[in-house]
C-alpha cells in the first residue's frame, strides 16, 4: 500500500522535481470520497474505485494547475512551501464541520472477512486484495509509461522538459496527467487503506505520505520499480520493529534505513547516480 | 575604542528595547498573553536565524531543525533542573548564571550532534539531503518520545514538568540581539563569504580552494547551535515539554519562516518570525469562537497566495543597513 502511495511521489518528483507534500493528504480525499461513495450512495465496489481515483485524479490536477503551474520557472523552494501550504490547507479545510468534519469515521467493510491458512502462514482476504490490487496498478502504471504516446512524452519531459517542449511534447498537458495519474494510484491506496485500516479521519494522509515518500527516496526517486521496492523494504521493517522491539519505536526505524541507504548509495537502491553538469 | 562604540551600538537598543517592554508590562499596559507571545517570537527568531544560516546563506536543504531546537530545550531543562535540584534557587544571581550555562549548553549539544549527524549526512545533496535531515528529526521525535526509559525526568511521550520560568524579556531580547549580531558578523567574514560561495556554486567554490565539506559542516553547525539556544529559552518560558512540540511538522514551520523572509535575508526572517507567530496567535483573538477552526485554513491560503505573488520570500534579499556588510552600506 504504500508503494501505491510511493508511486504517485516518485512519478511526480521525476518529472517536475517537487516534492509533492500534498499528495499524502490527496490519498486522504480518496479514502473519504470512498467513504462517502459507500455509506451514502451505496455504490458497488468497482465504483468505489472509480469514485475515489477520479476524485483524487480531479483534485490533484487542480492543484497542479492553481498552485504549482505559475512556479514552476521560480526557484524550487517557493513550489515545495506552496506544497506545505497546500497540504496544510487540505487537512484543516477538510477538517471543517462543513467538510468532512474533525472526527473519527469507521471505513464500511465492504465485504466479510476471511483468513486462510497457506503453507503456514495466515493470510486474510484483504491482504489479498491489497496485494493484487497493488500489482494490477502497476502493472498497468509500466504499460503507462513504456507503451503508451503520454508515456514517452512522461520519460521525455522528466529527461529535460524544454527539448521535451521542443520536440513537440504538450509539456503542460503531460504534468497534468502525470499529477491525475499519481493521484489516482494515492486514491486506489485511499480506498485499500480504509478497507484495511478500517478508521478514516482528516490528518491520517500525513505519516503514510511521509512514509511512502521516504520509500520512494529509498527505492531510488523518479524510478517506478525503486519505489515498490522501497515500499516493501519500509513496510516490512516496520512490521518487524512492531514484532520484535517495540511499537513505539516503529516510525523511527523506517528512516534509519532511509539515512543508511542514502549513505551508501546517495541516489537509492535503484536510482541512477547523476553526473554533475558544470 | 572602537570596540567599545561597536559593542554599545550593539547592546543600546537591546537595553532600550527589553526595558521598555519591561515597564510596559509592569505598568499591566501589556498584558502578559501578549509579553510571552513576544517572547515566543524572539525564540523562533533566533532558531530560524539559525536555519537561514544553514539554508539561506549556505544552500543546505535541512528539514530537521525542530530536532535540534527540541535536544537544545531538553538539554538545557535538564541541567537547570539538576541545578536546582542540588543549590536550591534561593541565590538569584548563582540561578540566572546557571541559566546562561545551560542554555550555551543546550547550544552546544545540538551543535555536537549537529556536527555528529552532519559529517555523513551532509555529502548528500539538495532534496536528498532534506529528505535525510527529515529522517533525522522522526528519529530525534521518536527518540524523545521513549527518553524516559533512560532518564526517567525527561518525561518521554507525557512531556517534562516541573521546569522553572526563567525566562524572562531581557532574555529573550538579548538573546535575539546577539543571535543577529552572532549572524551578521559571521556572514560578513571569511566563512560567511565562503558559505555563500558555496551556495551559489559549489563546484566553482571548490575551484577557488574552498574545502567545501569542512564549511558545509561549520554553517550546519553553528546554524543548529542557534537552534540550540531557542530551545532552551522555549522550555524555560513555558516550563513544559512536550515530544510532539518537536516534530518534523515544527521543521516546517521554522522552514516557512525562513523563506517567506527571503532566503539569506536576516531582517527578513526576523519580520517573518514576528509576523507569523502574531498572525498565528492574533487570528485566535480576532476570529469569533465559533470560527476559530478555519484559522489553520486561512493560513495556508495566505501563505499559497504570498508564494505565489512573490516566489522570492517578501523582502527577497533587500537587507536592513544595519545588517549589511561594511563595504556595501
Amino acid at each position: 500500500m504504500y508503494a501505491l502511495i510511493a508511486l504517485g511521489y516518485t512519478m511526480v518528483y521525476g518529472i517536475v522535481r517537487l516534492i509533492n507534500f500534498a499528495h499524502g493528504d490527496v490519498f486522504m480525499v480518496g479514502s473519504f470520497l470512498a467513504f462517502y461513495a459507500i455509506e451514502k450512495f451505496h455504490l458497488p465496489l468497482p465504483a468505489v474505485f472509480a469514485c475515489a481515483m477520479g476524485g483524487s485524479a480531479v483534485l490533484a490536477v487542480v492543484i497542479e494547475r492553481l498552485a504549482y503551474k505559475p512556479l514552476r520557472d521560480a526557484p524550487k523552494i517557493a513550489a515545495l512551501i506552496t506544497a506545505i501550504g497546500v497540504s496544510l490547507f487540505l487537512e484543516y479545510f477538510t477538517a471543517l464541520h462543513q467538510v468532512f468534519g474533525p472526527n473519527y469515521y469507521a471505513f464500511p467493510r465492504p465485504f466479510q472477512v476471511v483468513s486462510r491458512e497457506i503453507g503456514g502462514i495466515t493470510v486474510t482476504n484483504i491482504q489479498g486484495i491489497i496485494l493484487l490490487a497493488t500489482l494490477a496498478t502497476l502493472g498497468a502504471l509500466q504499460y503507462v509509461v513504456h507503451r503508451t504516446k503520454i508515456g514517452r512524452g512522461m520519460r521525455a519531459v522528466s529527461y529535460d522538459f524544454v527539448t521535451a517542449g521542443l520536440m513537440g511534447v504538450n509539456v503542460n498537458a503531460v504534468i497534468s496527467f502525470t499529477f491525475g495519474l499519481g493521484a489516482a494510484l494515492a486514491g486506489v491506496g485511499g480506498v485499500l487503506y480504509g478497507i484495511a485500516y478500517p478508521q478514516i479521519h482528516t490528518f491520517m494522509g500525513v505519516m503514510p505520505g511521509l512514509k511512502a515518500f521516504t520509500a520512494a527516496v529509498l527505492g531510488g526517486i523518479g524510478s517506478i520499480p525503486g519505489a515498490v521496492l522501497g515500499a516493501l523494504i519500509m513496510g516490512q521493517s516496520e512490521t518487524m520493529t512492531s514484532a520484535y522491539l517495540s511499537s513505539t519505536y516503529r516510525d523511527g526505524i523506517a528512516f534509519v534505513i532511509l539515512i543508511a541507504v542514502l549513505l551508501w548509495k546517495p541516489t537509492g537502491i535503484l536510482g541512477k547516480p547523476r553526473a554533475e553538469k558544470v | 575604542m572602537r570596540f567599545l562604540s561597536n559593542l554599545a551600538k550593539a547592546l543600546l537598543p537591546c537595553v532600550l528595547l527589553s526595558g521598555a517592554l519591561l515597564f510596559l508590562s509592569a505598568r499591566e499596559i501589556l498584558n502578559p498573553y501578549w509579553v510571552q507571545i513576544f517572547q515566543l517570537a524572539c525564540i523562533v527568531a533566533i532558531s530560524s536565524l539559525g536555519l537561514n544560516l544553514i539554508y539561506g546563506f549556505t544552500g543546505l536543504f535541512s528539514l530537521g531543525h525542530a530536532a535540534f531546537y527540541g535536544v537544545g530545550a531538553y538539554t538545557a531543562a535538564l541541567l537547570m533542573k539538576w541545578h536546582i535540584g542540588a543549590y536550591g534557587e534561593e541565590d538569584l544571581l548563582l540561578t540566572q548564571a546557571a541559566f546562561l550555562g545551560s542554555l550555551a549548553a543546550g547550544g552546544i549539544a545540538a551543535a555536537l550532534l549537529a556536527c555528529l549527524v552532519g559529517l555523513p549526512t551532509l555529502r548528500l545533496t539538495s532534496d536528498y539531503l532534506g529528505i535525510a535531515t527529515l529522517g533525522f528529526g522522526v528519529i530525534m521525535k521518536v527518540l524523545f518520545d521513549n527518553a524516559d526509559s533512560v532518564l526517567p525526568q525527561l518525561g518521554g511521550a507525557r512531556g517534562m514538568t516541573g521546569i522553572a520560568r526563567l525566562t524572562g524579556i531581557p532574555w529573550v531580547v538579548f538573546g535575539m540581539g546577539g543571535a543577529l549580531l552572532v549572524a551578521r558578523n559571521l556572514i560578513h567574514s571569511r566563512y560567511g563569504r565562503a558559505l555563500v560561495a558555496i551556495r551559489e556554486d559549489e563546484i566553482a567554490a571548490s575551484t577557488m580552494g574552498i574545502d567545501t565539506f569542512r564549511y558545509k559542516v561549520l554553517g550546519f553547525t553553528a546554524g543548529c547551535a542557534f537552534a540550540g539556544v531557542a530551545g532552551g529559552l522555549y522550555a524555560h518560558l513555558y516550563a513544559f515539554l512536550h515530544p510532539s512540540n518537536f516534530d518534523f511538522l515544527k521543521s516546517f514551520d521554522v522552514l516557512m519562516i525562513v523563506v517567506l523572509g527571503g532566503l539569506g535575508n536576516l531582517g527578513g526572517t526576523l519580520v517573518a518570525s514576528f509576523a507569523w507567530i502574531f498572525l498565528l496567535e492574533g487570528m485566535r483573538v480576532a476570529l469569533p469562537p465559533e470560527y476559530i477552526e478555519f484559522r489553520w485554513v486561512l493560513i495556508p491560503l495566505l501563505l499559497i497566495v504570498t508564494m505565489l505573488v512573490r516566489p522570492q520570500g517578501i523582502f527577497g534579499l533587500r537587507e536592513f543597513p544595519f545588517l549589511r556588510s561594511r563595504a556595501t552600506r
